[in-house]
């Protein structure tokens, strides 16, 4: 939302005399200016590397061959082991180091999607080059041909790939990976290392994959439809092996054996129908306010979940992201939701209200279980939740389950947040105990701590 | 893993005479590997040396982040690997052409490690076979100490980029200076930190000092000389003794002052883990020239690898084929870095400027372009002079002596800006700069520099390790402080301070495209004690 149309709905709520102790924050995320561009978008593989000499060695540039792919998958095979040892190293006293559901090298054109691995740095004095490179005055790389100095040789979209390609995207093509296959091991780990319930979408899930019956598969000796074209070829398949083809351009068909087994049948058979049948809606805050560890732990959880419902609907599940700020807008994929970055105003029920209305226009609710995700700190500009509360309300009129994460801030007192005491407030916690839940964190709290809290989302 | 098929054995084989018919100059052994990608998948990590020691990231990395090439020194692998004998790898399924054309390029690198001298500490010894040995040893650490053995090569990895590289280096071409280390003492230390004489006074030491061993001869003259030292400054025995304690052996870096001084490695029960940090410090610096010759390194084998098959009569026929990996591998990209472009173009720009005689004094006394342009001597030498540069210089030098403006034109060169604009939300890539300083600065921020860091044995005190990182314009990644701290806490046994500085980027929301952001240091002092990390602010000077 631009800074003006924010400083309208300030200056509203302003007038209905909606602001108060929280106006500080709320004048914070007012004068920042900044944009919701993605996050590493400098190191992009998409974008052409600038200065970077040593992404190029001679099995990419002799061999054409793509390095450092394999051990993604070497790793993946012995994940099980790693995580042991990693709980270990907490019981001898060192921090944990390997991290799981960490997107780790995105890309945004449709082949190159995103990576749900495990991952681990080995951490040591280097020097970062990064704070200069955030501003356009540091960065730099080297260039050939023609042009004047000044002038501008190419340009390429901040937000969206697909077929908006800008010039010259550098040789170092990242690797494809599917998102899915990842994502499916992590969601497998989650629940067996870390206990996440099977509840009802267990039982869900045979509903998910309905069955057609179609005349598809074949069968030798009998059946429903006799397949003649087939048949023959079998036919002839038979004969020739029975030496019984004397001339190829002296064949009649009357002298042919025919075995019962050489007719070919269709029979109807039971076909699985893919169709998804739920509708998870993630949507989180990237607010300014949201800046840091917040959004960080709400992204991770968001991942976990994200996997972990692969793993249960066996990628049956659509998933649609919303993020809001004071506006809401719904990204088109995970990479986009989980690393844009945060700016602007906090106005939940912005968020609230286009799922609502994506719902309604595209008539998700008669078709679809609708699972929504909602991770914030608990701010909101509208802090007695005049407007969210009934967009949330119209919510669980067809969601399944609605589970809010809030990532309180340091500073914050717990349980304090304008989102969770509107909530409570309003008695949908106890009224629609099925259906809604609400969990709060601190915002630096553990992976351990992620993971209860989908257990608490989830659960029954 | 298999050994090539005798029949394109012996077409290499033909490669290598023709290149040391050619002028190159390499070890007669050489052993191929026909690899799978299974295989290739395990050798990445390990730099692609088969027999480096077992490490479980190894498992799990290779997600690098581009830009963080820092992390990895392990990025500098070749498609041949500098051992005794060298050792290269290729896909079994490559054409004969291919194999020639991989195999020049192969001999090129070949050729550069066992003649530059920045590579002049690996020529003794067979890097695979001591990397086998070192598994072993690591392997029965293993077995002994289990898990323990991988939290120090850890945290041993966790400083292997810090390794005194140049020191080591330096040791083959160090003489002594001829003077005795009391008398190195005396003049270098004493006399300007201790006693901090004014200038005249030095000279006059000198010069009492030049007296004596004009009289007495050098070893009676240094006798006497220090018997009146002992009368003037009663206190210099004693001092000297100290600093001999305190500084004597010097470390070279820190991997190697925790082994020689750590009270935590050097009880009995802990001897075993200074092993693997030796381990990690060889291999480390093994590797450090390899990353610092990149450009060169490339473009030497390109260079090479172009030349060589050109001539070569066998592969006649596919002149396309090979035009085409060619012109892929050595082309200069619109915008981006290419390490074989860059180095392939700068040496036959080195040749062609020698053959004119450009390198001499009359050349550079000229400032009339045309006359530049026209200038030829026709020395001939040009061959001569791209191999001495191959055997003497480092990418720093290379690019600090040869990158000027004559060569920025000439290969129509300039440095790339990115700005984005807001309101199209795009990345705008321009024209920045077409001056060869600018380019040179940009070629000179992308090559991998480690920071400095250096022990302060004067503010190590209570058994603490007080480390001072030397500013060059660049913080540190903060993330990593901490742990890389722990590691050394845990390796030095007592509490560990680095002193640094942290940069704060003035978040102007309109930033001018031209000066950059504004950027403010602070000094500050982090604290690893009990593995509890703390950080404070140091008072500035300013």
């Amino acid at each position: 939302m631009k800074k003006s149309q924010r400083e309208k709905y300030y200056q509203q709520l302003q007038k209905e005399g909606r602001l108060s102790e929280q106006d500080e924050s709320v004048r914070a995320e007012l004068e920042d200016d900044q944009l919701h561009l993605i996050a590493g978008a400098e190191s992009d593989p998409d974008l052409p590397p600038l200065a970077d000499l040593y992404s190029s060695n001679d099995y990419v540039m002799l061999h054409g061959m793509e390095p450092g792919l394999g051990p993604l998958h070497s790793s993946i095979r012995s994940i099980d082991d790693l995580l042991d040892r990693d709980k270990i190293r907490e019981q001898d006293g060192f921090p944990r180091k390997i991290k799981i559901g960490k997107l780790v090298k995105p890309g945004r054109r449709n082949e190159e999607k995103v990576v749900v691995v495990p991952s681990t740095v080995e951490e040591k004095f280097i020097h970062d080059n990064r704070f200069l490179e955030q501003s356009e005055g540091g960065g730099g790389g080297g260039g050939h041909g023609d042009g004047e100095e000044g002038e501008v040789i190419g340009e390429q979209p901040v937000r969206q790939g697909g077929e908006g390609e800008g010039t010259g995207a550098g040789q170092g093509k990242g690797g494809s990976h599917d998102v899915d296959s990842n994502a499916y091991d992590l969601g497998r780990i989650l629940t067996e290392k870390f206990h996440l319930p099977n509840l009802k979408e267990k039982g869900k899930k045979r509903s998910l994959t309905r069955y057609t019956y179609d005349l598809t598969d074949k069968n030798r000796g009998f059946g429903q439809v006799l397949d003649k074209k087939a048949t023959l070829r079998q036919i002839l398949e038979t004969n020739i092996g029975l030496e019984n083809l004397p001339k190829i351009d002296e064949i009649d068909p009357t002298k042919f054996l025919i075995a019962p087994k050489d007719k070919v049948y269709r029979i109807l058979s039971r076909e699985k129908d893919y169709e998804s049948q739920a509708v998870v809606f993630f949507i989180r805050d990237y607010s300014g306010s949201m800046a840091g560890l917040a959004t960080e732990l709400v992204a991770t959880q968001h991942i976990l979940i994200y996997s972990w419902l692969l793993y249960q609907y066996a990628g049956q599940v659509e998933t649609r992201f919303v993020l809001h700020d004071t506006e809401a807008i719904e990204a088109d994929d995970f990479y986009t939701y989980y690393n844009s970055k945060v700016a602007g105003g906090t106005q939940v029920a912005a968020g609230y209200r286009l799922i609502n209305k994506i719902v309604e226009e595209e008539s998700l609710a008669t078709d679809y279980n609708i699972y929504v995700f909602h991770g914030t700190d608990g701010d909101d500009w509208d802090r007695e939740g005049r407007e969210t509360i009934p967009e949330l309300k119209k919510m669980l009129a067809y969601a399944s389950r609605i589970g809010i994460t809030i990532a309180e801030h340091k500073y914050a007192t717990p349980g304090g947040t304008e989102v969770q005491m509107y909530i409570r407030r309003s008695g949908l916690l106890e009224q629609a105990s099925d259906l809604l839940r609400l969990d709060n964190m601190r915002e630096d709290s553990s992976e351990d701590r992620v993971i209860e809290g989908i257990r608490k989302l989830v659960s029954e | 893993m298999q050994l090539i098929d005798q029949k394109t054995k012996k077409i290499m084989e033909g490669c290598k005479e023709r290149a040391w018919a050619a002028g190159l100059s390499f070890d007669e052994e050489s052993l191929e590997y026909v690899v799978s990608n299974r295989d290739m998948i395990e050798l990445m990590p390990k730099n692609m040396i088969p027999t480096l020691y077992d490490y479980w990231v190894h498992d799990v990395e290779v997600l690098k982040e581009k830009g963080k090439y820092e992390l990895y020194p392990s990025n500098p692998y070749e498609t041949v690997i500098n051992t005794r004998p060298a050792i290269s790898f290729y896909n079994d399924n490559n054409p004969d052409w291919l194999n020639v054309m991989i195999f020049y390029h192969v001999i090129g690198h070949i050729d550069f490690f066992q003649n530059n001298l920045y590579f002049r500490h690996t020529w003794e010894y067979d890097l695979a076979g001591q990397a086998l040995a070192d598994k072993r040893l690591i392997g029965r650490l293993r077995s002994e100490h289990g898990r323990w053995v991988d939290y120090v090569i850890e945290f041993a990895r966790g400083i292997d980029n810090l390794v005194g590289y140049h020191a080591e280096l330096a040791k083959y071409n160090r003489t002594g200076n001829g003077c005795s280390s009391r008398m190195d003492y005396y003049f270098d230390y004493f006399l300007q930190a201790v006693k901090q004489v004014t200038t005249s006074e030095y000279v006059k030491q000198v010069e009492a000092f030049n007296e004596y061993s004009a009289k007495h001869g050098k070893k009676l003259g240094e006798q006497a000389f220090f018997a009146d030292v002992q009368k003037k400054h009663p206190e210099f025995d004693a001092s000297y003794e100290k600093y001999l304690d305190k500084y004597e052996p010097d470390s070279p870096d820190l991997l190697q002052f925790l082994i020689d001084h750590s009270p935590f490695l050097n009880k009995d029960e802990n001897k075993w883990m200074k092993s693997v940090l030796q381990i990690v410090r060889t291999t480390s610096i093994y590797f450090q020239p390899q990353i610092r010759t990149k450009i060169m390194n490339e473009g030497w084998a390109s260079y090479w690898h172009e030349t060589l098959f050109l001539q070569d009569d066998r592969i006649g026929g596919h002149e396309v084929s090979y035009a085409r990996v060619n012109s892929s591998v050595t082309s200069m990209p619109r915008v981006g870095l290419n390490p074989y472009a860059l180095g392939m173009r700068m040496f036959y720009n080195l040749e062609e400027m020698a053959d004119r005689g450009c390198y001499s004094y009359d050349f550079r006394r000229l400032s009339n372009a045309e006359a530049r342009k026209q200038f030829d001597r026709k020395t001939g030498t040009g061959r001569d002079f791209i191999f001495k540069v191959r055997e003497n210089f480092c990418d720093f030098t290379f690019i600090n002596d040869f990158v000027d403006q004559d060569f920025v034109d000439k290969n129509n060169l300039f440095v790339v800006g990115q700005r984005l604009n807001k309101e199209r939300m795009t990345w705008q890539y321009y024209v920045r700069s077409r001056k060869a300083e600018a380019y040179r600065q940009m070629l000179f921020a992308s090559l991998y520099h480690p920071p400095v860091i250096e022990i302060v044995p004067e503010k190590s005190t209570d058994g603490c390790l007080y480390l001072n990182h030397r500013h060059e314009g660049k913080p540190l990644v903060n993330e990593y402080i901490a742990n890389t701290m722990l590691g050394i806490e845990y390796l030095w046994g007592n509490p560990v301070k680095l002193e640094t500085n942290e940069a704060e980027v003035k978040a102007g929301s309109e930033t001018n495209d031209e000066e950059g952001p504004q950027v403010t240091w602070r000094r500050v002092c982090y604290t690893m004690k009990d593995r509890q990390f703390s950080r404070e602010a140091l008072e500035t000077d300013d």
